[in-house]
């Protein structure tokens, strides 16, 4: 493949609290410019500490004990503040997890909206209005005037998620990161959304890495997968492969325990504990 | 798994509720050095009469005006210097505090009596009984505490028992808000249902399953109630509306000592001290029970 | 709707002024002391006390000295004061704006230094800086402006002596004014002599009343723009590249004023109060002054117009508080 537009190499941040427990091992991933990459695990995994690391808003309780992060070769562990500056939340943005607490209660959509225009590109506000309607027609909001001039509150819990997404392409990002962006949303709404960021992503030709605990989302949308367990990557490759004939038992039991649709008499499975434990010893021997 | 959930219960032997909030009190610093201080204070005013080193009402025109002890022409004995008709500072200090802490306890005391009551009832009744106690406490609350409480003395005519009075009718309303609130929200517990629905009358629930659960917030709020007494009792004393001028008063010793401010600061200064640190103190108690004994705040 | 709520609270307003006026008016007929007995020389006759009685409205039964009264109030007419002779509405209007100018300087005071404060310990979350802004800040918390009052005469009046310690204004100096709004008027008429005359007087009667409701709001417009920082809303836009100072003002504040103006609105109120207790200590010529006095003396007519005038200005200030927390809610705007 292609030089990767981000690449991970043997990641490892423990907590600085008192009982020091390792949040990632080893971590190593690869993301190819123009892919989406799911990044799988349940809670406390350490998927959400690798969106804050590649956000730059490592929690102040958190340290990175080891490895590097290359931005188009670069390492952003060492790069100076001044040069970051220009990274975080510019070439790598970010869609956020909750519509509803993301958006300031108190500011209009406009200007939520042109503050990164105005801020980083140096827009005047005439210019920047232009270029926020452009961006809401793109994520397919009917009416970009009323909802430039609305409150967060006056608007759906989709419509708000729709502003994010046009939000965070608005500075053309090299890379998304997606915190789980569809978690907060109803089910009908999901899949709109999925559809926009995976066409917004097409259109733009920006690399996106797809946060979630959500097997069936990834199948969605995903060109790759790596799943997590315990901040050790379990297993990575393509979605097709590793859904079709996953090869880690723990991949196995994640697939079986997502709901049947089809077969909702068969209830749900969830991962067996005993596979549980086993992998623990088996992720704490790799280290941390 | 199993282990985890028996673990978290407490456990059924060891320290009881009163005995773990007891600790958990002495463990916050506001309530021991805030506490420490009151009980001090207390005993002094107890034992003025062998305590302080003169009579207070002693006037001695031949030694009036003396600077506290370590300034120039300090009389010894004197140990703040005197007034300008020769009594001690320091003895006036010491009875000033029986007033102060007489008027503290018994003032709060009754203002959270009243208060309480009448926040219960609201609270449990509702209806045209919390009417007509809510709009008691607006038209109360609309009157600038201060200028009603010389009204009221100015009324009830001069004495201690008169600004006690005052306190007390003043300020029930902050007991009546919080108790009312905190009442409407444990009648919504499911235990009170459950005796309400046993058939213990209102007043046994009152007592038996509310107000137990009002009491924490309650003390704090006395604490606080006490340092503002004895702010109000300094206000009216210095207004020359409390005791009888003889008797001495922080707030008097103020309002003289004001006068001669120039020739004999340390008239004024040290009963200002003496309230201020002892507001200070019962302001701290009370921000120390609160963080002490609320279930949410504790960690 | 708003004008709906508008409505309601006015006629409660009322209602509750209703219920003050007849608690002072029942309150002051128990007066042991006879305010009229004070007022007549030694060896008048029955008849002129009767006449002064009659005069003064304080015969006939509570109830019809009440129903006499309201008559008379509905029409602007409250009376003539025992102690001064003179019209009770008048000696008000003399009064009142000395009182309202020290309000709104402690008001303003409060806000900015309050305010000041409490965005300074939120730009230094989770710091040594803030551990110490909170410690001195309780410390202040618990000083009433009376301590503050006589802790201010102490230090300027014998250790520093800079300002006056009582009064308004320098009379000399502000002969002449026409309007009792000196402030106003010394500004629009260029005074500036006047003008600094009374920023000397105001000083340290501001400073006694407005630093117990500057920590009070330092505190807790702290503790909201804290919680506003904590929002994901906060952490988009520092991603967006703006400094920590443009985050607190921008993004976090207008969603702090709100909730800080609902727990702090009723502390104004005590302000309000207070100027009873500080106009008399530096002997500043406003309605708090004038009250003590009016007690003092047992001036029914002139006791009952204040008393009013207060709960009045109580009452009108819990309404623009509830308005104006209605204003900072986009929800509640809207609705």
């Amino acid at each position: 493949m292609t030089a990767p537009i981000l690449s991970i190499r043997r990641l490892s941040a423990a907590s600085k609290l008192e009982d020091a427990q390792p949040i990632l091992r080893r971590v190593s991933l690869d993301l190819a410019p123009g892919e989406t990459l799911g990044l799988v695990g349940e809670s406390g995994a350490g998927k959400s500490t690798i969106a804050k690391a590649l956000l730059g808003v490592l929690p102040r309780t958190v340290r990175i004990t080891h490895g590097e992060i290359l931005f188009e070769g670069r390492d952003l562990m060492i790069t100076p503040r001044r040069e970051t500056r220009a990274i975080f939340g510019d070439a790598i943005a970010l869609v956020p997890q909750d519509p509803m607490t993301a958006l300031n209660p108190g500011r209009r959509i406009e200007a939520q909206l042109t503050d990164g225009l105005r801020l980083r590109r140096g827009m005047n506000a005439r210019a920047a209005h232009k270029r926020a309607l452009e961006l809401l027609a793109e994520v397919r909001i009917a009416d970009p005037e009323r909802v430039l001039r609305a409150y967060p509150h006056q608007l759906s819990g989709g419509m708000r998620q729709r502003v994010l997404i046009a939000a965070a392409f608005a500075l053309e990002p090299k890379i998304i990161v997606a915190d789980e962006p569809t978690t907060a949303l109803d089910v009908t709404v999901q899949k709109q959304i999925l559809r926009l960021i995976r066409q917004m992503q097409e259109a733009h030709r920006t690399a996106v890495i797809f946060v979630t605990h959500d097997l069936g989302v990834v199948a969605q949308i995903c060109d790759r997968v790596t799943l997590l367990f315990a901040g050790a990557v379990i297993e990575s490759g393509p979605t097709a492969d590793i859904l079709s004939t996953p090869r880690h038992p723990y991949t196995r039991a994640l697939i079986a325990a997502g709901p049947r649709y089809d077969r909702p008499e068969a209830g749900l499975k969830p991962v067996p504990e005993a596979l549980v434990a086993e992998l623990r010893l088996e992720v704490e021997g790799v280290g941390g | 798994m199993t282990e985890a959930s028996v673990s978290s219960f407490p456990a059924a032997s060891g320290p009881n509720l009163a005995t773990r909030r007891l600790r958990a009190l002495l463990a916050e610093p506001k309530v021991t050095i805030g506490g420490g201080f009151i009980l001090a204070l207390i005993a002094i005013a107890l034992f003025a009469p062998w305590i302080a080193p003169k009579n207070p009402l002693d006037q001695d025109l031949m030694l009036a005006s003396l600077p506290p002890a370590g300034l120039a022409s300090a009389e010894p004995g004197y140990y703040l210097g005197t007034d300008d008709l020769g009594r001690d500072v320091l003895s006036r200090l010491i009875y000033g505090a029986r007033i102060a802490l007489i008027v503290a306890f018994v003032a709060a005391s009754l203002a959270a009596l009243a208060g309480t009551a009448l926040g219960l009832l609201a609270g449990w009744y509702r209806g045209w009984v919390d009417g007509l106690i809510s709009r008691l406490v607006d038209i109360w609350m609309a009157f600038p505490p201060v200028l009603l409480s010389i009204l009221l003395v100015a009324v009830l005519g001069a004495g201690v028992g008169s600004v006690i009075a005052a306190i007390a009718i003043i300020d029930w309303t902050r007991f009546c808000r919080v108790v009312r609130a905190e009442t409407m929200a444990q009648a919504q517990a499911d235990y009170v249902t459950a005796a309400h629905a046993i058939g213990f009358p209102p007043f046994h629930i009152l007592m038996r399953e509310i107000l137990p659960n009002v009491v924490p917030a309650l003390l704090a709020l006395v604490s606080l109630e006490m340092g503002i007494a004895v702010i109000v009792e300094a206000i009216l004393s210095f207004v020359g509306l409390s005791v009888s001028s003889d008797t001495p008063t922080w707030g008097g010793m103020i309002a003289e000592g004001r006068q001669f401010i120039h020739q004999t600061w340390w008239v004024f200064a040290a009963p200002l001290a003496a309230l201020f640190a002892t507001v200070l103190a019962f302001n701290q108690l009370g921000d120390g029970l609160r963080r002490a004994l609320d279930p949410v705040l504790r960690r | 709707m708003i004008a709906l709520a508008v409505l309601r609270r006015l006629l409660v307003a009322l209602a509750t002024l209703v219920g003050v006026a007849i608690v002072v008016f029942v309150l002051l007929r128990v007066v042991p002391g006879d305010p009229v007995a004070m007022m007549i020389s030694p060896g008048a006759s029955a008849a002129d006390v009767a006449a002064l009685r009659a005069h003064y409205g304080l015969d006939g039964s509570l109830l019809s000295q009440f129903a006499v009264w309201v008559r008379y109030a509905l029409r602007g007419d409250f009376g003539t004061s025992i102690s001064l002779h003179r019209d009770v509405l008048a000696l008000l209007g003399e009064r009142l704006p000395a009182t309202l100018e020290l309000a709104t300087a402690a008001l303003e005071f409060a806000v900015i230094v309050g305010g000041a404060t409490a965005i300074a310990g939120a730009m230094a979350r989770r710091t040594w800086a803030e551990s110490v802004i909170d410690a001195v800040n309780g410390l202040l918390l618990a000083i009433p402006d009376f301590v503050w009052a006589l802790a201010l005469v102490l230090a300027f009046g014998v250790v520093w002596p800079l300002l006056p310690l009582t009064g308004r204004v320098n009379p000399s100096v502000a002969a002449g004014m026409a309007t009792p709004f000196y402030f106003a008027e010394s500004l629009a008429r260029l005074r500036f002599d006047v003008f600094f005359d009374l920023l000397k007087h105001l000083a340290l009667p501001t400073l006694a009343l407005g630093l117990p409701l500057a920590a009070v709001i330092a505190r807790v417009l702290k503790g909201a723009l804290n919680e506003a920082m904590a929002q994901d809303y906060v952490l988009l836009a520092r991603l967006k590249g703006m400094s920590e100072l443009r985050l607190v003002l921008q993004e976090a504040l207008r969603n702090a004023i709100g909730p800080t103006l609902a727990l702090t609105g009723v502390q104004f109120t005590f302000l309000i109060g207070g100027t009873v207790i500080i106009e008399r200590i530096f002997a500043y010529p406003g309605i708090g002054n004038m009250a003590i006095e009016a007690v003092i003396n047992r001036d029914l007519p002139l006791i009952q117009g204040l008393v009013l005038v207060f709960a009045v200005i109580f009452i009108l200030i819990n309404i623009a508080v509830d308005l104006l927390v209605a204003l900072f809610n986009p929800r509640l705007r809207h609705a």
